[in-house]
């Protein structure tokens, strides 16, 4: 060896040497710290269940401050992201940034994504425990809460959990075909999800052809007779759970005009100067849309407007009723309330009087719901919550929870986000304490994937995502789209493979 | 004490009037721990690195100082001109979980707390700004988002701070 390579050389071993001690472990010389492929046996290994924000913040976290922790991310869907995907509205392309957060966290040399494993299926809990020094609940809630009025099963009645998956293209809701053909929609819930289905339902099509929302839908939309939607709550104007910008979008909405009723609002502006300012912003900017009258430019707008949505106030479903032929929902019948406290401990009850509303379309926003996935794992079914404290699952020692699954479904992602910082806070905190056991030689993937092997389970790595991107992008590009989603699971699979 | 990012040498901090870093010094990151009371003690780093950054004589750079969510301060030196959510990112910040969104008005993130006399000197809030900012965890009435606040000359020396962190019982923070 010539001396200029050899001094190459001893200048290539010191820097591996400062750099490793710098990681603060002893890396092999294959290459720059953290992209070693081969990870040090005495590394811990931690498991996480569900590839949506949840999921992914608890990895960014993990990875981030601890230099030694290598980290799996198990989804059941070939695609991750999750609600990011699949739940946030197609006309709130800006929310979706978060991608690109997620993105650099899978892309991590201690990180990796496994697509299309169901946990409960394919591979238990169990099992995941034994392969793992830790494993992390972060699965979300995939069902929601039911009404439980009669004629909830009609033709025409729908969560919006599934009606919001029809629209973002979620593979189990694509055959959903709702019936737009009515002229009123009532929403029961007034929570930004609620807002985001009154929003898509009375959106321009020529706003919404440039999202990424789903062909199906889009057609569908085009051709919807739906003109009016009503977005009924419980209780009253000073309880809606939406926050201002979506309801800022609704005021502002093209071609459409509030209508409600100014009865519903007697004594709130009143209560303006006692209210925070979050909730004294909404409340005014609702009174402003409900019982001001216009200015000018904003009479003939409206006059103009050939839609119209509203909020109606302290109605509860009592029955979806039926058409003549028994077969679709015409209506629903709504019980009357009125107030009872004050404050945090307001509550809705019932006067004894019922409304009948005309509709032909009934979409249910009351709330997702968790599932229990695996009997392994404690579940509070009234709560539909992993009992925990902190992020550790009661009586578990290894499980950790992170997310909705944690807490219950609600909040933005940044909620979400804090919530997984605290998962993944408390989970390495017991790693430095020693309540986490990671000196013990675990398998990781390589045991889960020899498991997934024998039962024909074909995980889908990151770049093979990559792959379906790039496919669902180019077609989005042909109609002006930022991309047109797969909705087909093993059509996601074959492009995978490819 | 502080500790110089670049040789990892320690430092002690003493008390002085003015927050300005000495040209013909190369202005580096530094990081001090202070008490979660509002100490003002500045470090002041007069090692000579070897390489100089090239504008620090001909660019004025304008002080910033950062509390994140732990109490730690760092002090940048930065131009006008760029948003206080570009700070954070370019200068690689400590701030957990700070500009969700990438500033494009979809989440509060990037929340920072002035000190009153900065706040009043800045451009008022735009109700798209103030409608994110409401659900920001730990709202203060001279709270801003950091995405929408450009550095200009007259903020030399301000001082900006997350929420401090709060853990309750339950362990979790902002929640809606």
């Amino acid at each position: 060896m010539s001396t200029h390579k050899a001094a190459l050389c001893k200048v290539q071993i010191l820097k591996l040497f400062l750099t490793s001690a710098r990681c603060g472990r002893i890396t092999r010389f294959h290459g720059v710290c953290g992209l070693s492929t081969s990870t040090p046996a005495s590394s811990a290994k931690v498991c996480i269940v569900g590839g949506g924000p949840a999921g992914f913040y608890t990895a960014q976290h993990l990875v981030k401050t601890r230099t030694d922790v290598q980290v799996d991310i198990y989804e059941r869907l070939p695609v991750p992201f999750g609600l990011v995907r699949f739940g946030v509205a197609p006309d709130h392309p800006e929310v979706k940034n978060v991608i690109n957060t997620f993105t650099q966290t899978a892309q991590h040399a201690r990180c990796s994504f496994h697509g299309n494993v169901r946990v409960g299926k394919d591979v238990t809990v169990e099992e995941l425990q034994e392969a793992y020094h830790a494993v992390v609940l972060s699965y979300g809630a995939e069902g929601n809460r039911t009404m439980g009025v009669p004629g909830e099963d009609l033709a025409g009645v729908y969560s919006a959990k599934d009606f919001v998956g029809w629209y973002n293209g979620l593979p189990r809701n694509s055959e959903l075909r709702p019936d737009l053909s009515c002229e009123t929609a009532v929403i029961l819930g007034q929570g930004n999800v609620a807002l985001d289905v009154a929003r898509i339902l009375l959106s321009p099509v020529d706003i919404l052809k440039k999202t990424d929302i789903t062909q199906h839908a889009l057609d569908a939309l085009a051709e919807s007779s739906v003109r009016r939607v009503l977005i009924v709550g419980r209780r009253g104007p000073l309880q809606v759970a939406c926050t201002i910008k979506e309801l800022r979008e609704m005021v502002n909405l093209p071609g459409t005009r509030p209508e409600m009723e100014a009865s519903e609002f007697e004594g709130i502006a009143e209560t303006l100067k006692s209210l925070a300012r979050p909730r004294k912003r909404l409340t005014e900017l609702l009174l402003k849309a409900a019982i001001e009258t216009p200015g000018e430019e904003e009479l003939e707008r409206r006059n103009r407007a050939e839609r119209a949505w509203g909020f109606r106030f302290l109605r509860k479903p009592l029955e979806v009723l039926p058409s003549t032929d028994l077969i679709r929902a015409a209506g629903i019948r709504l019980a009357v309330n009125r107030l009872e406290g004050d404050g945090e401990g307001v509550r809705a009850v019932a006067t004894g009087e019922v409304e009948d509303v005309e509709c032909g379309l009934v979409i249910s926003s009351i709330g997702y719901k968790s599932l229990l996935i695996d009997p392994a794992v404690p579940f509070d079914a009234r709560k539909a919550i992993i009992p925990n404290t902190m992020g550790r699952v009661q009586q578990t020692a290894g499980l950790y929870c992170s997310g909705w699954v944690k807490r219950g479904p609600t909040g933005v992602i940044a909620t979400t986000m804090n919530d997984s910082f605290d998962t993944a806070r408390t989970l390495l905190q017991d790693i430095g304490k020693g309540t986490l056991d990671v000196s013990t030689v675990k398998p990781g993937s390589q045991g889960v994937s020899t498991l997934l092997e024998k039962r024909g389970v074909k995980p889908v790595s990151f770049s093979d995502w990559e792959k379906i991107d790039s496919e669902e992008t180019r077609r989005g590009e042909i109609k002006g789209k930022p991309r047109e989603k797969m909705l087909d699971v093993g059509e996601m699979l074959q492009v995978a493979r490819a | 004490m502080a500790r110089c990012l670049y040789l990892g040498s320690f430092l002690f901090t003493k008390m002085v009037n003015t927050p300005r870093i000495s040209m013909g010094v190369k202005t580096c990151l530094i990081k001090t721990w202070t008490p979660h009371s509002q100490g003002k003690a500045i470090t002041i780093h007069s090692a000579i690195h070897s390489d100089s950054e090239k504008n620090s004589l001909s660019e004025e750079k304008v002080i910033i100082h950062f509390i994140n969510q732990d109490g730690i301060r760092t002090t940048t030196a930065v131009t006008e001109g760029q948003t206080l959510l570009d700070v954070v990112v370019n200068k690689n910040l400590d701030i957990s979980g700070f500009g969700a969104c990438e500033g494009t008005l979809a989440c509060s993130t990037c929340h920072l707390i002035f000190d009153k006399t900065f706040y009043e000197k800045m451009e008022p809030t735009v109700d798209e700004e103030m409608d994110m900012l409401d659900l920001a965890y730990g709202l203060t009435k001279t709270s801003r988002l950091g995405c929408q606040v450009t550095v200009q000359k007259w903020m030399d020396g301000m001082t900006v701070q997350v929420p401090q962190e709060v853990r309750d019982a339950v362990g979790s923070k902002g929640s809606q």
